[in-house]
C-alpha cells in the first residue's frame, strides 16, 4: 500500500496561448505512514500537486498508482479514493457550518451513510483524537478560538476515517504554541493512527523537527526529496528559490567558517546546541 | 504629544442568545493604557484571542472604546466629527490581501483611497506614484492585482494606504498568508516607510523573526499589556513568553539553551550574526 506517482504533468490552460505548466514530469512514491513535508514557494505546483492525490484534479499525462490501483483507470471509483486520502484546505475553519461542533463533525460520515451508531463514534473518536474536551460538543463552532476551530475542523476530515491525511498549511494565522499543538497534533496521527502524512507548508522551521521527508517543489518540480539534513545542505540552492532554511543551518554554517567544529547538518535547536557545546568543550 | 495613546481603554464583545438577551461578556481589551512616539516602530504580540487586533481596531476607529479614550494624532476617536480625520491619519492593513483590493487594475487600487478623499486628480497620480514607489512596485502599475503574488498584493494594499498619507499605519498580520519571500518584501516595505518616510508604524503579528527590528515592542495577553519593552529586553525573558503562548526566534532560543548549559552569552541575542560573534569571542 502506498501512492506512486508516475511522469505526472499539469497544464493549466491547456489549448490556451496562457498555457502554464504547473506540474512538469512528478515522479513520487510514498510508502505507509511515512510524514512527508511538501515545501515550496507560492505558485511551485505543491497545492496542485495535493490536488492530484485525491483526484480533485486530474493530470495532463501520467498516473497516479494508489494502493497499486491506477486512479485514472474506467472503472476507478474516486469516491473510494476520496474516503481515503482526507484533505484539509487551508484555513479549513471557514468551512465549519453546522450549529454545534459535534454536528459539524458528524457531518462527513452521514454522507457516507452510517448508522448513527456509528456516526456519534466516528466523531466522538476524531474529537479525542484533535483534543477537543466533552464540554464543547454543543458549543458554536464560532464561539471557539482560531487554534479550536481547526481542530474541529481536522476532526471533520478525520471522522472519514482516512488512510492518508493531506494538509495545506495547517499552521498559518495561529500563534507560535498554536502551531505547536497542530503540529503534535499531527505528528500523533502518524505515530498512533499510523496515517501517512502530507503536510504542505512554507514554513522550513516548523517542518524540520516533525517530518521524515522532506520533498521541495520548484517551478512544477521535485528540485529535492530527502530527509531534513539531507535538504537542508542545499541551503544555499533553497535560499535561490526563495525559501529559508532553520536559522540554526545559517548558524552552523557561520561557526563552522569560524573555524568551529560543528556539524552543519544540525536542523534543530537541540541538534545545534549539543554540536555547539561538543565543539566548546574540544576548544578548551 | 504622541502619535497614538490609548488611556484605560476597554473594549467588550457581548455574546447574545437567540432572543438577543446578553449571554456573556468578554472584555477583549481590558485597561490598556499606551503611548507611541510619532516616527516610532511599534510591534504588538499575543496569542490568538489576546486583544491585539481588537486594540487595533480603536486606532483608526472601526471599535469605538466603550470605557477610556484613544486619541489619534490628537484627536478623541470617540467624537463622531473626528471620525474621517482619524481614519485618514491612521491606515490600517489586514491579513488577507484578496479581501482588500478593488481596483482592476494595480494603479487604480492606489488612487481609490485619495479620490475618495476628494484630492484634485493631478495630486492623485502624483501620490500613486509614490506610494508604489514606497514599497517597490511602480513597475506592476499597469498590472491586474490578481497576478499578483501574496506579497505583491500585500505591497499594493499597503500603498493603497499611504496614497492616503495616513501619519501611523496599522498592520494587522499582513504576513500570515504569504510565503517566506513574501514576508521578507512586506516588511522591508513597512520597514522603509517608517525610516525614509517616516511613517509611524505598528506591527501586529505572529513571527517573531519580525520584530527584532522594531523600537518598542508589547506583549498582550487577556486584553491586557502583559510585557513592554525593546525587542532585546522582551527576547531575554524566554520563559515568560513561553508562558505567554508565544516564542522566540530560533537564534535566540539556541543561545537562551546554550546559556542554560553553561555557556557564559549575554542575554537577548536577536540575531545570527551576534550570537555567532558572541561565539567566536569566547573561544579566543
Amino acid at each position: 500500500m502506498s501512492i506512486i506517482v508516475e511522469h505526472l504533468s499539469h497544464v493549466y490552460g491547456d489549448d490556451t496561448t496562457l498555457a502554464v505548466k504547473a506540474l512538469d514530469d512528478i515522479n513520487l512514491t510514498i510508502p505507509d505512514g511515512q510524514f512527508v513535508g511538501i515545501i515550496g514557494h507560492t505558485g511551485s505546483g505543491k497545492s496542485t500537486l495535493m490536488q492530484h492525490l485525491n483526484g480533485l484534479l486530474k493530470g495532463s499525462s501520467g498516473h497516479i498508482l494508489f494502493d497499486g490501483q491506477d486512479i485514472y483507470a474506467k472503472d476507478y471509483q474516486l469516491k473510494d479514493l476520496r474516503r481515503q486520502v482526507g484533505l484539509v484546505f487551508q484555513y479549513p475553519e471557514h468551512q465549519l457550518f453546522e450549529i454545534d461542533v459535534f454536528s459539524d463533525v458528524c457531518f462527513g460520515p452521514k454522507n457516507l451513510g452510517l448508522s448513527k451508531e456509528e456516526i456519534e463514534e466516528r466523531a466522538t473518536n476524531a474529537l479525542k483524537a484533535v483534543g477537543m474536551p466533552k464540554e464543547y460538543y454543543n458549543q458554536s463552532p464560532f464561539d471557539l478560538s482560531g487554534g479550536q476551530k481547526r481542530r474541529v475542523a481536522i476532526a471533520g476530515v478525520l471522522a472519514m476515517n482516512p488512510k492518508v491525511l493531506i494538509l495545506d498549511e495547517p499552521t498559518a494565522g495561529l500563534d507560535p504554541q498554536g502551531r505547536q499543538e497542530i503540529l503534535d497534533l499531527i505528528k500523533s496521527l502518524q505515530t498512533e493512527s499510523k496515517m501517512t502524512i502530507l503536510l504542505v507548508s512554507h514554513s522550513m522551521e516548523d517542518v524540520a523537527d516533525y517530518v521524515d521527508r522532506i520533498i521541495v517543489m520548484n517551478h512544477g518540480r521535485i528540485a529535492f526529496d530527502g530527509a531534513p539534513k539531507e535538504v537542508f545542505a542545499h541551503y544555499k540552492e533553497l535560499e535561490e528559490m526563495g525559501l529559508a532554511c532553520p536559522q540554526v543551518t545559517y548558524v552552523m554554517h557561520d561557526l563552522k567558517e569560524k573555524g568551529f567544529d560543528v556539524d552543519v547538518n544540525a536542523t534543530t535547536v537541540e541538534e545545534a546546541k549539543n554540536s555547539i557545546l561538543r565543539a566548546l568543550r574540544r576548544e578548551s | 504629544m504622541n502619535i497614538v495613546k490609548t488611556e484605560n481603554l476597554v473594549h467588550e464583545y457581548e455574546r447574545r442568545d437567540e432572543e438577543g438577551n446578553v449571554e456573556g461578556i468578554t472584555t477583549a481589551v481590558d485597561h490598556v493604557s499606551l503611548d507611541v512616539a510619532e516616527g516610532s516602530f511599534i510591534a504588538i504580540l499575543g496569542h490568538n484571542g489576546s486583544g491585539k487586533s481588537t486594540l487595533a481596531k480603536h486606532i483608526n476607529a472601526i471599535l469605538s472604546p466603550k470605557e477610556g479614550t484613544v486619541w489619534v494624532d490628537g484627536l478623541d476617536t470617540a467624537q463622531e466629527e473626528n471620525l474621517w480625520e482619524v481614519r485618514q491619519r491612521a491606515g490600517m492593513v489586514f491579513q488577507n490581501p484578496d479581501n482588500q483590493i478593488i481596483g482592476q487594475v494595480v494603479e487604480e487600487d492606489v488612487g481609490f483611497g485619495p479620490e475618495n478623499m476628494g484630492v484634485p486628480t493631478k495630486e492623485i497620480w502624483e501620490r500613486v506614484e509614490e506610494s508604489l514607489k514606497a514599497v517597490g512596485m511602480y513597475e506592476y502599475r499597469k498590472h491586474s492585482p490578481n497576478k499578483l503574488s501574496g506579497g505583491q498584493k500585500q505591497r499594493v494594499s499597503i500603498a493603497g494606504v499611504l496614497a492616503m498619507h495616513p501619519k501611523v499605519i496599522v498592520l494587522d498580520e499582513p504576513t500570515a498568508m504569504l510565503d517566506p519571500n513574501g514576508r521578507r518584501e512586506v516588511i522591508r516595505a513597512a520597514r522603509g516607510l517608517n525610516q525614509v518616510e517616516g511613517v509611524t508604524v505598528i506591527l501586529i503579528t505572529h513571527y517573531m523573526e519580525e520584530i527584532v527590528h522594531a523600537d518598542q515592542v508589547f506583549v498582550m495577553d487577556h486584553g491586557k499589556i502583559a510585557m513592554q519593552g525593546t525587542p532585546r529586553e522582551i527576547f531575554s525573558q524566554v520563559e515568560r513568553l513561553k508562558e505567554l503562548r508565544l516564542d522566540v526566534p530560533q537564534v535566540t532560543l539556541l543561545a537562551h539553551e546554550l546559556k542554560n548549559s553553561g555557556v557564559p552569552l549575554p542575554d537577548g541575542i536577536l540575531t545570527r550574526k551576534e550570537l555567532v560573534d558572541a561565539l567566536t569571542s569566547l573561544k579566543t
